[in-house]
């Protein structure tokens, strides 16, 4: 999608870059990690009252003047199970804003696709702007849009690998076939180069969490990951030269003192 | 005389003819900060108070946490 920001379901976000709040040491360090990435927008889970414990709330360390929440769906691994986890997450905090996960395996955490399909034609008939988290697949990215999602969210590989992507000829096939939609990689990022390269591979928009809550330093991390997000738009922006089998020489090859 | 409810997937013995509402003060949490199903619906905010809980009724009470 050609735009200046990020822009979903009619909203804009100057940063092309959401957070997660899951995995960090502690609040704090979450909190300054948040503002150190320039983020408009945090993922959160839905999860029970934990009922004969203390009540500090994740929401005591989130400015939500500055970035919007967007609930996620982690853990259900039915279609039954994401709509009911999205109806809580709505009357929690009122957005109608979901990141729709339905998972199909444990170990890989990758999505039930068919699943995935079902939740969102639901959801999106009940009013939700939906963000699905797919696979790298082009046809059901396709279907995800046709269903009425406001974004598609492929993978880059498995949920907190920091593996990197995976494979950028599927992500780059799906970027250049959705231009109507946002296309946000999700899942699988580990250091800012991964980033750099899914913004030049030409995402929308990325998705990071555990590649900055378990950097040794994750505030230092995470404005790494700013500046790569930043960097990769602006390198596609730009127009990368082309390459090259051979070398050609970037100085003169005339005028040498020993011809 | 009190009444048993399952929260959170626990036995709980409470008062009879208490609301929605009055459980979360009971329960010492953030009415703001969380949203309930009770016997599989999701309550909007403002039942809270109007929903009398009854013996054997079922409740999940949610809120947010860290996530990706």
């Amino acid at each position: 999608m050609k735009t200046d920001h990020l822009e979903i379901a009619g909203k804009k976000y100057t940063s092309r870059l959401i957070i997660g709040t899951g995995k960090f040491k502690d609040f704090e360090t979450m909190k300054s990690a948040h503002e150190a990435s320039g983020a408009g927008m945090v993922t959160v889970a839905v999860r029970r009252v934990e009922l004969d414990r203390g009540k500090e709330s994740l929401l005591d360390w989130i400015d939500t003047k500055k970035m919007t929440l967007l609930p996620n769906t982690a853990g259900c691994y039915t279609a039954e199970d994401a709509i009911r986890t999205a109806i809580l997450a709505r009357e929690a905090c009122g957005t109608p804003l979901i990141k729709l996960e339905v998972i199909g395996d444990k170990k890989t955490l990758f999505p039930d696709t068919e699943g995935l399909l079902r939740a969102t034609r639901h959801l999106v008939k009940d009013g939700f702007v939906v963000l699905p988290y797919t696979n790298d697949d082009l046809i059901v990215c396709k279907k995800l849009r046709d269903a009425g999602a406001a974004a598609v969210m492929p993978l880059a590989a498995p949920i907190g690998s920091g593996l990197g992507v995976r494979n950028p000829s599927n992500l780059r096939l799906i970027m250049e076939e959705i231009t109507d939609l946002p296309v946000i990689v999700d899942a699988g990022v580990g250091t800012a180069s991964d980033a750099a390269l899914t913004m030049e591979l030409g995402a929308d928009g990325i998705l990071i969490n555990t590649a900055i809550a378990c950097a040794r330093d994750a505030v230092k991390m995470a404005r790494a990951m700013k500046d790569a997000v930043v960097a990769g738009r602006l390198a596609r922006e730009a127009g990368r030269m082309p390459r090259r089998a051979y070398a050609t020489a970037s100085s003169p090859e005339t005028g040498l003192v020993h011809e | 005389m009190s009444i048993r409810l399952v929260v959170n997937g626990e036995d709980r013995q409470v008062s009879p003819s208490l609301s929605v509402a009055d459980l979360l003060v009971e329960l010492d949490l953030q009415i703001a900060r969380v949203a309930v199903e009770h016997n599989r619906r999701v309550l909007k905010r403002h039942e809270f108070p109007r929903v009398i809980l009854a013996d054997g009724d079922r409740l999940e009470i949610v809120h947010f946490v860290g996530g990706g």
